[in-house]
């Protein structure tokens, strides 16, 4: 019998996934309250805890060895530290910050019983043990002061225990809170509870009692800890949820409290429902939310793009009919059932595009984790300022945008920002900020990294530049400041005067640009000397559908996306000249290069000139015109990888289906525009393919 | 299907293991709850014939949960089964005075849990409903 976890791994990485991500944003609050020597908030450890011990249980169940081993040993310390066996110290927040990588490495292990990560994995775990425990010296049992029955006791957790003497040895007075919760709204009214808690009491436990309890409310006791008085309370609690007492003190005579055995009258608010009302919601779920593996929404999407072609189709049986007065009737109906057909299928294309759409904050999170690093191994101080965490981009540009921005935000703070001293010097807050924003701007999403360090010197680069023999002497005479600070993206310059282990990586701006120019986007850059810099990202919010425009060349149909392309016009062979071996045109007075991409391709003879159309395209600063027989308008096509055995040949961003069983192959504008200034021409492959 | 189970815990993964081990088997319909409220909705308005649960939940942990059970006139058959890190820990002792059946310690395996919840159902008429 097949092992019945297969099926839901995928639930595990998720959550594993997940919960990684949660340890990661909670060490960072933990961090940023050690460091302003603030209290920190027991819940957030709790928090910490139990995000690293549900990881700890669900690797051992789904056989991931190595995590499940690291998530034991940091329980162990988390335990310490939740329970007051362990104090926060820097060493142990570096142990801590170190385990968020290790996770995500583990987790990612084609393999998770790797035998090759047992001598890594021993290593951190003797790091975890090594953290010093200052264990407090406990002197008597505070919960003796008090007369709590054995009866609530009897069902505290170990680290409730704890709260509970925690919070006595703190001076605090301990409440009891009675109220009936109706069963269908008991989240939403807990939540609201807890927040009016929150400024002054700390709730250690809810208990459901029987008492006054149906199968539509339940009463529950909530165990209160609180240095605010009795009065107070009453007046905060008692109108809105139920009855507060006080729990005494042993010290005074101990007279239990009358038990309530009246139901408190609950705000109108939690009766509003009926009973069949209740009924129903008993079986809904409380988490309104699912998860979805992104491969079925590429999966829906393509059925979307079928379901259009159907479309299409029935549009030109509708076409061929035109004029025929027998269907008059019949084809005008049919018609209007296409387009309303149409406009339901437009709308069902934006459901699944919305579903894609996760918060940026994803990365920015994990970019803030690379901050404090960098920050603290450059000796430097740096204050992240976050916003826009909320705007939402596609799933899978979130993947591709993590490298290019982890890239830009080591860069801002090694290049960028100056240490203290120099800041001083300079009459600047001490502490350097680093700004990320993020925004929607009509279809696109703008994502901005900026830095209040020294700026960049662009005679600096031009100089640079020169002396790397990347920029003739000529040419480096007519730059404008604006075009000096653009090499900063070509191939194999760097300002730095020693490349840091940080950002070099092998890695720099000119990768950062081609990624961003792959998905589609661009990258500009702007710089002042002593004020800053701020690198600004233009992305569209979808990969998963793009607009493209159909040209024809040597009678194959090709897909050639629009944010490309500038304009098509007019192509006339004989007005072809030909700079430096280049094949130019002059398009209002400005020249042009051309490529013909029929001969790139191989499809046509090298000294042909055919064509009819140049489709002027863009990319950044550099514009190339594409010769190409026909155009036949625009369409949104989903792109279709060409599969792992085409994935080497370069120019084609993938395959689509544009109706009458034709396929189209989308065109890697950014690609082409490499391979024409930079690179060798297109190996041609064309012909070799069936 | 058979026996109808109930499994309460925040982790969506091990929801689903437990899920996956007892459907699987055709052995019982499994029902879930994400929290302790959710659960309290579920035994207030059903009948289980085994119900798993977490003992480290917020809110309402698990403890609080067969302290609920206990008085509950509608579990009263129910069978308890308590997961916990440690077996033999605090949190597990209280557990069977609050009328626990067994202990389930994480992580588990899938014939560990099958095989208890038979263990614990052997005898018991499978359920009408």
């Amino acid at each position: 019998m097949s092992d019945p976890r297969d099926n839901v791994q995928q639930e595990f990485l998720a959550e594993a996934q997940e919960l990684v991500e949660a340890l990661s944003r909670d060490l960072l609050l933990l961090d940023e309250a050690y460091h302003r020597d603030e209290r920190v908030e027991p819940a957030l450890i709790n928090e910490i805890f139990r995000s690293v011990h549900t990881l700890k249980g669900i690797a051992g169940m789904f056989g991931y060895r190595h995590v499940g081993t690291v998530a034991h040993a940091l329980e162990d310390l988390l335990d310490d530290l939740r329970l007051g066996r362990a104090a926060v110290g820097q060493e142990l927040l570096d142990v801590l910050f170190d385990s968020v990588e290790r996770f995500q490495r583990l987790l990612a292990l084609d393999d998770p019983q790797s035998p090759g990560e047992d001598a890594s994995v021993h290593e951190y775990i003797a790091a975890i043990r090594s953290v010093g425990m200052e264990p407090q010296a406990e002197i008597g049992d505070p919960l003796d002061k008090y007369n709590i029955e054995a009866e609530v006791l009897a069902v505290l957790t170990e680290y409730e225990e704890h709260r509970l003497r925690a919070c006595i040895r703190e001076g605090l007075l301990l409440y009891r809170l009675r109220a009936a919760f109706d069963l269908a709204a008991i989240d939403d009214s807990i939540e609201s509870l807890r927040d009016d808690a929150q400024s002054d009491a700390e709730i250690i436990t809810y208990l459901p009692s029987m008492e006054g309890g149906n199968e539509d409310t339940i009463e529950l006791v909530v165990l209160l800890a609180s240095g605010v008085s009795h009065e107070e309370l009453r007046t905060k609690f008692e109108s809105r949820y139920g009855t507060i007492e006080p729990i005494e003190e042993r010290t005074h005579l101990p007279t239990l409290p009358p038990q309530a055995t009246s139901i408190p009258a609950a705000p109108p608010s939690m009766r509003a429902h009926t009973e069949d009302e209740s009924a129903q919601a008993s079986l809904r779920s409380v988490a309104d939310s699912v998860r979805v593996d992104i491969r079925k929404l590429d999966h829906l999407m393509n059925v979307v793009g079928e379901l259009a072609l159907v479309r299409s189709a029935v549009n030109r049986v509708v076409d061929g009919l035109q004029g025929d007065s027998i269907y008059r009737q019949s084809m005008m109906d049919l018609d209007r059932i296409g387009r309303s057909f149409e406009r339901q299928l437009s709308e069902l294309r934006t459901g699944i595009l919305d579903v894609r759409m996760v918060p940026l904050g994803q990365v920015f999170n994990k970019l803030a984790r690379i901050v404090r690093q960098s920050a603290r191994d450059n000796d430097k101080q740096v204050r992240l300022v976050v916003t826009g965490a909320d705007t939402e981009v596609d799933k899978l540009i979130v993947e591709e945008l993590t490298d290019p921005l982890m890239h830009l935000v080591r860069n801002a703070i090694d290049h960028g920002i100056e240490p203290s001293s120099d800041r001083e010097l300079a009459h600047k807050r001490s502490e350097g900020t680093l700004a990320l924003n993020a925004y929607h701007k009509g279809s696109n999403v703008v994502i901005e990294v900026e830095d209040d360090g020294g700026g960049m010197n662009a005679h600096k680069l031009r100089e640079t530049a020169l002396a790397r023999g990347l920029l003739g002497a000529e040419a480096s005479q007519e730059l404008s400041r604006q075009d000096m600070l653009n090499l900063v993206f070509l191939p194999g310059l760097s300002t730095s005067k020693e490349v840091t282990d940080m950002s070099g990586r092998g890695v720099g701006m000119d990768v950062v640009k081609t990624n961003i120019l792959r998905m589609g986007g661009m990258i500009s850059i702007a710089s002042e000397e002593e004020i800053g810099t701020k690198i600004t990202i233009t992305l569209p919010i979808t990969l998963a559908i793009i607009r493209t425009l159909i040209v024809t060349i040597a009678s194959r149909t090709f897909a050639l996306p629009i944010t490309a392309v500038r304009e098509a016009i007019p192509y006339v062979p004989s007005e072809v000249r030909s700079i430096q071996g280049r094949e130019v045109i002059t398009v209002r007075g400005e020249t042009l290069a051309i490529c013909d991409l029929a001969r790139v391709f191989g499809l046509r003879g090298p000294s042909e000139r055919e064509g009819s159309f140049v489709v002027v395209g863009s990319m950044g600063n550099r514009e190339l015109g594409f010769v190409v027989d026909d155009l036949h308008g625009q369409e949104d096509v989903i792109i279709k990888s060409l599969g792992k055995s085409l994935s080497s040949v370069r120019g084609f961003a993938g395959a689509t289906d544009i109706g009458d069983q034709k396929v189209a192959l989308v065109l890697d504008a950014p690609a082409l525009f490499a391979e024409y200034f930079d690179g060798p021409e297109i190996v041609p492959t064309l012909e070799t393919r069936p | 299907m058979s026996f109808h189970a109930l499994i309460v815990d925040d982790s969506s993964a091990v929801r689903a293991f437990v899920r996956a081990s007892l459907e699987d088997a055709g052995f019982a319909r499994v029902q879930e709850a994400e929290t302790g409220f959710e659960a309290l909705r579920l035994l207030a308005s059903n009948t289980f014939d085994v119900v798993i649960v977490d003992v480290n939940m917020p809110d309402i942990n698990g403890l609080e949960l067969l302290a609920f059970m206990k008085k509950s006139p509608r579990q009263q058959a129910a069978r308890r089964i308590l997961i916990s890190t440690q077996v033999d820990g605090p949190d597990s002792k209280r557990g069977l005075q609050l009328g626990a059946d067994a202990f389930l310690q994480k992580p588990f395996e899938v014939e560990q849990l099958r095989s208890l919840v038979r263990e614990l159902l052997e005898g018991v008429e499978e359920a009408s409903s």
